[in-house]
């Protein structure tokens, strides 16, 4: 008994010594290492090493190391729930109020406001999107907004320009339905568009009618504006049939291939983010295209100028043992010369106020002026301040599914999902909100 | 060596074990038993809200829905991987010559990771390019589309599954083997055909061995998770291949909702047990052990 206490003694004091060995922060006595935690691989976590390694290089005080970790999200949160989170994190916008609710974030707001990050600074939408009841949980890395890509080739040539396109939703679903293709045995050989694709987008179709899906501060799926919607949705499906769709959309390949339904010419319009650009000069770069913003419905022109936004954020998860190091890389990210040659590489827009010609100039995507404008669009939309946001965008994607597979009618699938998500949401505050 | 220094040492040479099962088991099993009462965000400490999480689970609609999923993928998911194990066990216990290369062929894809099948199966179901699609069209029917039609993606799982019974088609192969060959003997010279000697003496001979399988082949359905979550993100089409274990995990680590999972890993867990000592209790009349 007493050779296994000694063993059992040693193995855990072998592995505390060697744990502590694994996660060491120093490797030099004279600088304080941070600890980057990063979902990028591939070029765009090439792009941010570069922007890591200018920053080492700038001063000597400071060595961040950059790591590139998949399911960031979950592991930053057992990280910081276990105590060791890292310094920085980046995350999707998406997940910050997640994050904030869960206490799992430093507030930001004041090392910010020393350092001149102010809303003026950046795009106010963009600024908005992180920030609630004078807290600041994250500051951008690389944002995007989307807008409707079309191929000039594949319209007819009275609406092949950005200026003659429709722009109005109405008229652009009787373009979409006169060019569509149908064979003989009903199944879609070609679609002028196609709501379902790429599909990433489903939680927000409502704020296209005018909808609003976390009104007052409550979860409002069953709207008017998300009937309608829905209702829109249903008449792709109902036109060409749910099932020659669904038949269609699974030839489709993955967006960053040649197989692209936009880029292979299956499809003549498609909403997408400013990155589309990137991919087009890599897979397909002779098709011809513009940009222009998504439609509105005829009775509501206010509604001109609808934009989704979405940012990839750098947080300092609470208990960051270097939080002071933390935020001098991420005010360097903030700079505008580091910021717009990161967004150029990542093929995005800037989400800083003041941007330079060069930067539009030596843009990847041609149309980048475009991007930048529906960032600053009042019609911009970004996701809710509540980190009940995954479980609302998952009954809204689901709704959707339900609606554009011929499942179920836009009313019903909305009043099931709203009553769902009511059941959820005070659970939430309950819970999670202590309300 | 007294009874004593001898019980000393057997415990020493079971500590790696006895350490392994307390910290990596019972404590988990335990800790998630308790967490199944608590409202538990990870980043928050847990809050004790007694039965909440249970009644809760047997008022939402969606964990409801995934039941149902689950269910119906292993009612469709056991049997078919039972009888192509069974079939291609009695294909490969035959005397054909190359036999080891075939044994080694048809038990193969059990090896394949994972996501890595889910990836592959993705192209071969693929509504216009697919393999399969492909095939049907050529003999003149009009195939389905097998991963966007909610009525569809769940029969594409269970057609999936029958890919993964190599490990139960080499304990079929062994269990045949077992059986004596002095009883087909016997049969033949009672006139007996091969659709004779398999029903009345390869099935009840094994039956043992498909009781076992059978058990693990409920249990892995039950728990099922990699190739759904990979091949339908989120349990698409609207839900329809939603599957009990991928809500689970939505609870826990997308919604932070860990008393939840943990109390839908205890009903999992109730799942599991009552349709094994359900199995169990059918098999009294159906199996046929050699020693009873």
């Amino acid at each position: 008994m007493l050779l296994g206490m000694v063993s059992l003694t040693a193995i855990v004091g072998f592995t505390a010594y060697a744990g502590d060995q694994i996660v060491s922060r120093s490797d030099r006595s004279d600088r304080v290492t941070v600890i980057y935690w990063e979902k990028w691989t591939g070029s765009e976590g090439e792009e941010m090493q570069k922007v890591v390694q200018a920053f080492n290089r700038s001063q000597d005080k400071i060595f961040v190391k950059y790591l590139s970790i998949s399911g960031i999200d979950q592991k930053t949160i057992l990280a910081t729930a276990g105590g060791n989170p890292p310094d920085i994190a980046g995350i999707w916008e998406s997940q910050v109020f997640q994050f904030a609710d869960a206490n799992a974030l430093t507030d930001l707001s004041e090392p910010a406001a020393r350092a001149g990050l102010s809303r003026d600074y950046y795009i106010p939408n963009y600024y908005d999107s992180l920030s609630n009841n004078g807290k600041l949980w994250a500051l951008p890395c690389t944002p995007a907004s989307v807008a409707l890509y079309v191929r000039s080739d594949l319209v007819p040539p009275e609406v092949s320009t950005p200026e003659t396109f429709p722009k109005t939703i109405e008229a652009m679903d009787a373009l979409a339905l006169k060019i569509s293709k149908v064979r003989k045995d009903g199944s879609l050989e070609f679609a002028g568009f196609l709501p379902s694709n790429p599909g990433w987008w489903n939680w927000s179709w409502g704020s296209l009618f005018g909808g609003d899906v976390f009104k007052g501060g409550s979860p409002n799926i069953n709207s008017q504006e998300s009937i309608r919607a829905l209702q829109w949705i249903e008449s792709y499906s109902k036109k060409f049939g749910a099932s020659s769709v669904q038949n269609f959309q699974s030839g489709f390949g993955n967006f960053s291939s040649p197989q692209d339904p936009f880029m292979e010419g299956k499809v003549a319009f498609e909403l997408n983010g400013t990155w589309k650009a990137n991919y087009i000069k890599i897979y397909q770069p002779n098709i011809k295209w513009f940009a222009v913003p998504f439609p509105y419905p005829s009775d509501r022109p206010d509604l001109a100028g609808h934009s989704i936004l979405s940012q990839d954020v750098l947080v300092i998860p609470k208990g960051a043992k270097h939080a002071r190091e933390a935020f001098e890389f991420i005010r360097f990210v903030q700079r505008q010369d580091v910021m717009e040659g990161l967004c150029s590489a990542h093929g995005k827009n800037s989400p800083l106020a003041k941007v330079s010609d060069r930067f539009f100039a030596n843009h990847p995507n041609k149309a980048i002026r475009l991007f930048d404008q529906l960032a600053r669009s009042k019609q911009a939309l970004y996701p809710p301040h509540t980190g009940f946001f995954t479980q609302l965008s998952g009954e809204l994607n689901n709704s959707f599914q339900e609606v554009n597979s011929g499942s179920k009618s836009p009313k019903t699938s909305l009043k099931e999902a709203q009553g769902r998500i009511d059941g959820l949401w005070k659970t939430y505050q309950q819970q999670v909100l202590s309300k | 060596m007294n009874r004593r220094t001898e019980a000393r040492i057997g415990i020493l040479f079971a500590m790696p074990w006895i350490l392994g099962f307390t910290l990596l088991m019972l404590y988990p099993l335990v800790s998630s038993f308790i967490t199944s009462f608590t409202s538990f965000s990870v980043l928050k400490p847990p809050t004790f809200i007694g039965p909440q999480n249970y009644v809760e689970l047997a008022r939402d609609q969606v964990f409801k829905d995934s039941v149902v999923n689950t269910l119906l993928y292993t009612i469709g998911a056991v049997p078919l991987s039972t009888v192509a194990a069974i079939a291609l066990a009695m294909l490969l216990n035959t005397k054909v010559k190359g036999m080891a290369f075939y044994r080694t062929l048809f038990f193969l894809p059990t090896l394949v990771p994972m996501v890595a099948q889910a990836t592959l199966f993705l192209w071969v179901f693929n509504g216009d390019y697919g393999l399969l699609n492909a095939g049907l069209r050529g003999v003149g029917v009009n195939p389905p589309n097998w991963l966007g039609d909610p009525s569809w993606a769940k029969w594409t799982l269970i057609l999936i599954s029958a890919w993964g019974c190599g490990h139960a088609m080499i304990i079929y192969l062994a269990g045949l083997q077992d059986v004596p060959q002095s009883l087909y003997e016997a049969a033949e010279i009672d006139g007996a055909g091969s659709w004779a000697k398999t029903k009345n003496i390869t099935i009840p001979m094994i039956s043992p061995v498909i009781l076992f399988n059978v058990i693990m082949g409920i249990i892995g359905s039950i728990q099922v998770f990699a190739i759904p979550q990979v091949m339908f993100p989120g349990g698409a089409p609207a839900r329809s291949t939603y599957m009990f274990a991928m809500y689970l995990y939505d609870n826990a680590f997308r919604f932070q909702r860990m008393g939840y999972a943990s109390a839908m890993g205890w009903v999992m867990f109730l799942f599991i047990l009552l349709l094994t000592l359900g199995a169990l209790k059918y098999s009294d009349k159906h199996v046929h052990y050699e020693t009873s």
